[in-house]
């Protein structure tokens, strides 16, 4: 059968009996970088056109719907124009923070594709911390955003970044907790450990009502540290203009709305790995016939899906629910979700304890 | 053979920066080059197979480095006209605690065995499984009473933060 693990597979042998070992380890790195770009290109672009497509629907309008069919290579023609503009170092700025910022925030959002198992099989580093690797260069990004907003010499960029720099730092820790109870019920940090603990059912179905509630705070977290409506503080266009990119132009503010995008995708490829099983096919008991025809559905489209489906949820209550204030978002975090998660985190360490999981 | 250029390479980053840290005249170009050199040292933890220990060092050096940058932000005066000018007694005071720190760094890193670091390297020494075990096996109280440590400066700091509470 035709699927990405054997495709890599097959590449992988065909370079080892043509090319001494070096080589092809070489070429496969070359070949990696190349996927990991073009991944990165194609999701900017379908994940923008999603989000304005989305927010449409939500809104009863159309959406881009001039250049192609549907308006789909909207994003194209926007991508383009961005290349063409020019991109502008404020005089007052510190140019070399300045221009070094979105390729921190951009090199963060890239290292966290290594861990991610796409499909069965198909995963470019399986390191045995995988769920602390993520969360550890995850934070690597705020330190590129709070660059970007010192160095642009503006009063609404400092503002922006320093309001990004103190939502991560609260909403770091129910994110982190939300992934542990996932961590004490498989007893394992690796990524495809966790997928694999979930083959005969998804942890929010094996899981009960505790990891119910660690899936929600895990979106509500992932939803504040990605920067995004109603958290998007960082950025609030109302108050702050743009926020922390609100002086960057042309190529350079496209990399800060790409690492955005790829950020959402990434958190929400994480939550589908750690509560939805990754790309395992859903599964009911002992229903051989249903279960036979889930199998057959490729292991990358149940990942794909899986992903998706988070990121429209994401778009969903970006488009219904209004922005917090800053206040509120801190009591939220602080007062009402991290209490919740660490309790959470009691009953899920019992649970696990007494196997009162599936 | 490619670990120990990587080993070098990372030695060199990390005192490169370290010294770029003191020297550099903007306190936000200083806490930036304190990331690279944590970055050089987790790079040493993930070189003897401490995996573990390496993303935890990044997590919370990336963090505290974050919470260093916004305390440069708000706390400290990048004015440079209005810096306070301080006098040469505390500058040779400054120096001379210097050196005497080092000499006792000196003197005590003087003795220090090397030992065979390449024994270390693959028995996993630096794993979650084996770490938790010595954490909570060996070292069981004093890991505990460091906790203990860790929520009284919490608590500290929260009481601090209050001043309407008297």
């Amino acid at each position: 059968m035709l699927s990405l693990e054997n495709i890599i597979n097959g590449i992988h042998t065909w370079l080892n009996n043509t090319f001494d070992p070096t080589l092809a380890l070489t070429c496969e790195f070359v070949l990696l970088g190349i996927t990991a770009i073009a991944i990165f290109a194609v999701l900017g672009l379908v994940l923008v056109l999603m989000e304005r497509k989305v927010a449409a629907i939500m809104q009863i309008r159309k959406g881009p719907n001039r250049v192609g069919p549907f308006g789909m290579f909207q994003t194209v023609a926007d991508t383009l124009k961005l290349i063409m503009k020019e991109g502008l170092t404020p005089d007052g700025a510190d140019k070399v923070l300045f221009n070094l910022a979105p390729f921190i925030v951009m090199i963060a959002a890239m290292l966290l594709l290594a861990p991610i198992p796409f499909a069965k099989g198909v995963q470019m580093w399986d390191i045995n911390i995988g769920v602390l690797f993520i969360s550890a260069v995850s934070s690597i990004s705020v330190i590129g955003i709070l660059m970007a907003g010192w160095a642009s010499n503006n009063k609404y960029s400092l503002l922006g970044a320093m309001r990004s720099g103190a939502q991560i730092v609260s909403y770091e820790l129910s994110a982190g907790l939300s992934v542990i109870t996932i961590v004490i019920l498989t007893g394992s940090l690796q990524l495809s450990e966790i997928v694999n603990a979930q083959q005969n059912g998804w942890w929010i179905f094996k899981g009960h009502i505790p990891v119910l509630i660690s899936f929600v705070t895990f979106i509500i977290a992932v939803t504040a540290e990605t920067n995004r409506a109603p958290f998007d503080l960082a950025e609030a266009e109302s108050e702050l203009t743009a926020g922390f990119h609100t002086e960057y132009s042309g190529m350079k503010f496209a990399l800060f709305f790409l690492a955005e995008y790829i950020n959402i995708f990434i958190a929400c490829a994480i939550g589908a790995t750690l509560f939805l099983g990754g790309w395992m096919p859903f599964h009911i008991g002992n229903w051989e016939g249903f279960n036979a025809i889930m199998d057959y559905i490729p292991s990358s489209i149940w990942f794909v899906g899986k992903t998706f489906f988070l990121i429209f949820l994401m778009m969903w209550f970006r488009w219904t629910f209004p922005r917090l204030r800053v206040d509120q978002l801190l009591n939220l975090e602080w007062k009402y979700l991290l209490p919740i998660s660490m309790l959470n985190l009691l009953v899920v360490t019992v649970m696990a304890i007494m196997g009162w999981y599936f | 053979m490619i670990t120990q250029y990587l080993f070098y390479f990372l030695t060199f980053t990390a005192i490169f920066c370290a010294l770029l840290v003191v020297f550099s005249k903007n306190p936000i170009y200083s806490a930036l080059y304190l990331i690279v050199t944590f970055f050089a040292t987790a790079g040493h933890y993930f070189l003897l197979n401490a995996q573990f220990l390496g993303a935890v060092h990044v997590i919370v050096y990336a963090g505290a480095i974050m919470v260093l940058f916004i305390y440069v932000i708000m706390m400290l005066n990048l004015n440079k006209e209005v810096e306070p000018h301080k006098s040469n007694i505390i500058k040779i005071a400054a120096t001379v605690c210097g050196g005497i720190l080092g000499l006792v760094l000196i003197a005590a890193l003087r003795e220090t065995e090397l030992g065979e670091i390449t024994e270390y390297s693959n028995n996993g020494i630096g794993l979650i499984e084996k770490l938790g075990n010595v954490l909570f096996g060996a070292y069981m109280v004093p890991f505990e009473i460091s906790t203990v440590l860790f929520l009284s400066a919490m608590v500290g700091a929260v009481f601090l933060s209050k001043k309407n509470i008297h």
